[in-house]
Order: structure tokens, then sequence, then C-alpha cells
């Protein structure tokens, strides 16, 4: 895979040919650990076994919680607390699989972040960021159905925020929402079928994290420079790569001990921190909590469904354009998808040719520009509509789509990039130290 | 496939077409209960009637019941209050339709078009009886709350992302938009109303 020159497989045992004849799959498992990997990958790039692992964590602990849950709107609540109080070790079960889903969101934030900063969703890894974008897509969607289960005010009200959202689109959009949730509000029908799909996506994500990574082991990782590793011989291709196994296996599991002290700690010293103590209380129909907040991880995407109002011109024009078939309503979920879209379609709005963000003047302050509006989106997604906030918010919204749409395609037209190094050899050595005569890297405290 | 080109309708292509539909009309059938059976089942359908008892309601109060999974609300507006939504003009509102399933559809969203008729058969504007369900996002709105209360009287305010209704139920400000939405509803004696 990747057309990198690298050792290939053979197998020695009469045992091991006899298998490879049937199915080659202890190749396709050494090809897989010992994809040659540019070798200056930073730090950032260890996001991906945290997700991996994230991604178990919640399966295991998962499986583990659905055998003491029950799917039903008079039990739903009280399983919860029989599992805090009652079952062994399942208080720690469930504030594991609560707070790993925060772990997991941040992990997917600084991957995603990561990805738009040194450019790795440009040709030839556009499948690779399409698949991750659907991943996160499909995230989303576990995480807010398993947000619903607890059977709590923010459950129930999240839910019916939420799948309202559906309510919006024209004309079809009440027999849709009546067919998602099963009846005429959230009730029972729709927690249990939150519970199967809830069951159901992450195994979907398993199957796309195969396909995620069977795209970049095609193409190869990206890596900080930008620069493609050198394919042209086995020497050169060697000078710029180390296998992933033991090399960046041992570093990513360093970093994600490091990650995981602090996970420990929330769990153990913080559990309730990122949620919201109304989710304590059980779901009552009649009675709406002051404010809806979403998980943290939605609060961005919140801001922007509630950034538009009958009153914004965006929002008027697009009104008298569709002779009022696009409401501020429909044009806030509009909005909210779209803000996901542009995201995704960056491999095509980004017309630089230079893939790392290390290289470009003025990308770099746009770049962290959108971080800071990323978190000012998150922060005003929490604060209720009043006063200022709401036109914080469509600040923040406008430059986030002005980002995707206006500053990444003019950028790579007028921005005069600085200079690169020839390979990334050459960007190793000037990090790390040069290799000594033998040809080996000298040892450094890097090492 | 290669002498196709000689003759475009031979019978092998028929067959494949005839083939291919029949498959389609087979796989849509197929698909057809698996998609159907996550819409409203037979139970929850049936629950669409509520009667409801209102001699106990007092003017200037408001009784709030569970309908389909969703709050009513039947108000028993004050003369403040039914001058007051008397008062405001058609073109103020934001939506001028009565979303009113009781009277015919396009009917404006005056005062009188948003109440019901008691048993007699007069709309005093007394009686107002709404979907305590914000057409924004689906919370349920606060009563006597928002900026269209007469004196802190009447009137709704949502408090998720701060829709205010007046006086009558009309959404005047914020993100929702349309008014808030009548039941099919009427009064079957002097002090019972029936929901659906």
């Amino acid at each position: 895979m990747s057309g990198i020159p690298h050792d290939h497989y053979e197998p020695k045992s009469n045992g091991e040919k006899w298998l490879h004849r049937r199915l080659p799959i202890v190749e396709l498992l050494y090809n897989t650990l010992m994809i040659p990997t540019p070798k200056n990958l930073n730090w950032m790039w260890i996001w991906g076994i945290v997700l991996a692992f994230a991604l178990v964590l919640q399966i295991v602990t998962g499986v583990i919680l659905a055998m003491h849950y029950v799917p039903n709107v008079d039990l739903a609540f009280a399983s919860i607390e029989q599992i805090m109080r009652n079952v062994n070790s399942g208080w720690a079960i469930r504030y594991i699989h609560m707070n790993g889903a925060s772990l997991f969101f941040i992990a997917v934030y600084a991957h995603i972040f990561r990805g738009l900063y040194y450019g790795s969703y440009k040709a030839p890894r556009e499948v690779t960021w399409i698949i991750g974008m659907l991943i996160y897509l499909v995230m989303m969607a576990t995480a807010f159905m398993g947000y619903v289960l607890p059977w709590g005010q923010m459950s129930f009200w999240g839910a019916t925020v939420i799948t309202g959202l559906f309510g919006a689109i024209p004309f079809v959009g009440d027999v849709i929402q009546t067919w998602l949730l099963g009846g005429p509000s959230v009730d029972n029908a729709t927690l249990n079928r939150f519970l199967s799909l809830h069951f159901l996506l992450p195994f979907v994500i398993v199957g796309l994290v195969i396909v995620h990574i069977w795209a970049f082991h095609t193409t190869g990782n990206s890596n900080p420079t930008g620069v493609e590793v050198r394919r042209t011989s086995r020497k050169e291709a060697d000078a710029d790569t180390l296998p992933f196994w033991p090399y960046f296996v041992i570093k990513d599991l360093f970093a994600l001990a490091v990650v995981l002290v602090g996970f420990f700690a929330v769990v153990g010293f913080m559990p309730n921190f990122l949620g919201h103590p109304d989710n304590y209380i059980e779901a009552n129909p009649l009675i709406t909590p002051a404010e809806i907040v979403p998980e943290w991880y939605f609060l961005p995407f919140y801001a922007i469904l509630r950034a538009f109002d009958g009153e914004v011109w965006v929002v008027i024009w697009a009104n008298w354009l569709t002779g009022g078939i696009v409401d501020a309503k429909f044009f806030g979920v509009l909005a909210m998808f779209g803000s996901i879209v542009v995201l995704a379609l960056v491999p095509w709005l980004d017309t630089s040719s230079v893939r790392s963000g290390r290289y470009r003047s003025s990308f770099k302050w746009w770049f962290w520009l959108l971080g800071f509006d990323f978190m000012v989106l998150m922060w005003s997604g929490a604060r209720p509509i009043e006063g200022i906030y709401p036109y914080i918010a469509l600040i923040a919204t406008t430059y986030w789509f002005a980002y995707f749409l206006v500053i990444l395609p003019l950028l790579g037209i007028f921005e005069k990039p600085l200079p690169m190094p020839e390979t990334i050899e050459d960007d190793f050595n000037a990090h790390y130290g040069k290799p000594d005569a033998d040809g080996q890297t000298a040892a450094s405290p890097a090492e | 496939m290669s002498h196709a080109e000689d003759d475009p309708s031979t019978r092998r292509d028929f067959l494949y077409y005839a083939t291919g539909g029949v498959g389609a009309v087979a796989v849509g059938a197929a698909v057809w209960p698996l998609v159907n059976q996550m819409n409203p089942s037979a139970d929850v359908v049936a629950a669409s009637k509520l009667r409801v008892e209102v001699d106990g309601i007092e003017v200037g109060t408001q009784l709030t019941v569970l309908f389909l999974g969703k709050p009513v609300f039947i108000r028993r507006r004050t003369q403040i209050e039914i001058d007051d939504s008397e008062a405001v003009a058609l073109e103020d509102l934001v939506d001028r339709d009565a979303q009113n399933p009781n009277l015919p559809d396009g009917a404006e969203a005056t005062n009188l078009n948003r109440t019901m008729a008691n048993f007699a058969g007069e709309n005093t504007g007394e009686w107002l009886v709404m979907i305590g369900v914000c057409t924004h996002l689906g919370c349920v709105p606060l009563n006597e709350a928002g900026d269209y209360t007469v004196d802190g009287v009447g009137a709704w305010y949502c408090p998720c992302h701060g829709s205010h209704y007046d006086t009558a139920g009309r959404i005047r400000r914020g993100p929702a938009p349309e008014n808030l939405w009548i039941p099919v509803a009427q009064f079957v004696d002097e002090s019972t109303i029936v929901l659906g």
C-alpha cells in the first residue's frame, strides 16, 4: 500500500504459508502495521489513536450499560440510578461512558483542526477527509441519541428541539418529524428507537474508520511540511519515513497515556462537570427547562442554528427570493447543516497548492482566527438569546462561512507562500539533527 | 449485447427491463414495512380525543392538559387581554394566519378567530385554547411572560430561543415563524371541551 517502497511480508513457517495461500490476512496486518510513516510527524498526529481508543472504550462500556438499562419512559430514568447505585462498578462504567463522549469530541476537534491547519484534506487525500466528515456526522447522531437515553429534562427537551429541526423542512417536515418520533411528540417509541440506533451506529463508525484508514494508507500519511514522501527509490523513502510499528505506535501510546491521565482525573474527581444538572431531573413534557443547552460539543453548531431570526437581512432576502418557503426557522437549520457542508467541501474550496499552514504567511492568521471563532461560537451557544449575545453569534457565524467560502478561495490566489523544505528528510534534520556517517540519525533528546 | 445495435428493442432487452422493474417493485414492497414501522403505532393513533372539564377555570387563569404528548393551554382570558389583542392591527403581525383548524383555511389572525365559541355558540374572546408548543423548535412557552403581557397579565414567552407571543398567542417577535397552533376543539356541553 501507499506506493512507498518498503519491506514486504514473506510467509516463513509452513503454517504461515498454508494460511497465506488461503487467506492473506497476516500480510494485510503486516502491511497495515509496518506502513512507512513520515518521520517528521508532530504531536498533533496522535489524535487518531486517541479516537480509536475512545471508540473502543465507548463500545465496551456501552454494551455493558445496555445490559442494565431499560428503554421505557417510566423506567429509563430509574434504571440509570440503578446502574449508579446498585450495579457493581456501574457508577464507574457510566461515568466513563458519559465523559468518554467528551473525550471523543475533544479528540475529533483536535484531529479536524490539525487537518485544516496542515492541509491534510488536499489532493490526493480528499476521500480520507470526506470519510472523516461522515464519521463526524455519525458521531454526532450517536452522541445526540445517547444523551436522550437517561430520560432527564435535557434529554427530553434536547430531543424535542433537535427533531424539531426536521419539522422545519418545507412541505414534508411534519411527516418526517412524526416518522422520526413515532408519534406526535417525543415519547416511548422515540426512546426505544434511539436506543436501537445508539447501539447500531458505533459499529457503522467502526466500518467507516476502517475505510478511513484504508484511504490514507493508500495515499500515505500527510505530515507537517505537506511535502510528499519520496517514492523514487527505497533509499530515499527510508530517509523520509519510519515504519509505524514500533516507532509511531510507542509514541502514540505515550500520548494516549498522557491524555488518559487528564481523562480519568475528570472521571474520578469531576464526572458531572461537563454535563447539565437538569438532566438529573426526570423528563417532564409539561415543563421546559429555563434554558435548553446541548452538550458542549454541539454548542458551536447550536449557536449557528440560533443566530438567525426574521430580522437578519439574509433571512429576509432568502424569504423573499423563495416566496416565503425559507423562513427564519428553516434558514437556521440550513445554516447549521451548511456549516458542516462547507467544512466537508474544504478540499475544493481551498485553492492554494501549498498544503501546510506552516508555509502560508497570511493563512496562519485566518486559521487561528477560525479556531478562536469556533470557541466564540461554543461560548455563545450556551448564552441566552438576549442583549448582545445574538449579535456575537451572528458575527461568529459570518466568519465561519466567510473563512470557507471567501477567504480560503481568495488566499490561494493572492498569498505568496514561504520557502519550503525540499524533502521530509531536510525538515527532520533541521528539527532533530543530521544523520552521522552511517546514514543513521544521530541520537538526540527528541528521540 | 453486441447485436443490440441492429435491433435496439430485442426480446432480451425487454426481459432485462421487465426483470429489473419487477425487482425494483419487490425491493420497494419489502422495504416499505421496514420504513413504515417507524410511523405512529395504532395505540398512539387511537389516543386522539380528550374531554376536559373547564368550569373550574377562573377568569385570568390557564389550565394545561397533556394531549397527544403535548401540552394544551386552555386560558380563560380577562377583558383586559381581549381588548389588548383586539387592538392589534393585522399589519403588525408576523403571521397573519389564524392557525385555527376549526375555521376555513386562510382565516386571518384576528382576536376572535383565535378564540372559541362557548356551548351557546357565542364567541366572546374569553376561551383561548392553544397547543402549548412553540412553533420554533417545540418548547413549552411560559404564560404571563415576555414583552407582550398587559402589566403582567396574559401573553406567552418561549424561554428556549426567545419567542414572544401576545395575549392571543400570536407570534410577535423572535425566531418562531407561526402563531401558536389551535387544536381541533369544541364545547360539547356548558362546561366540557373535547379536544381532537
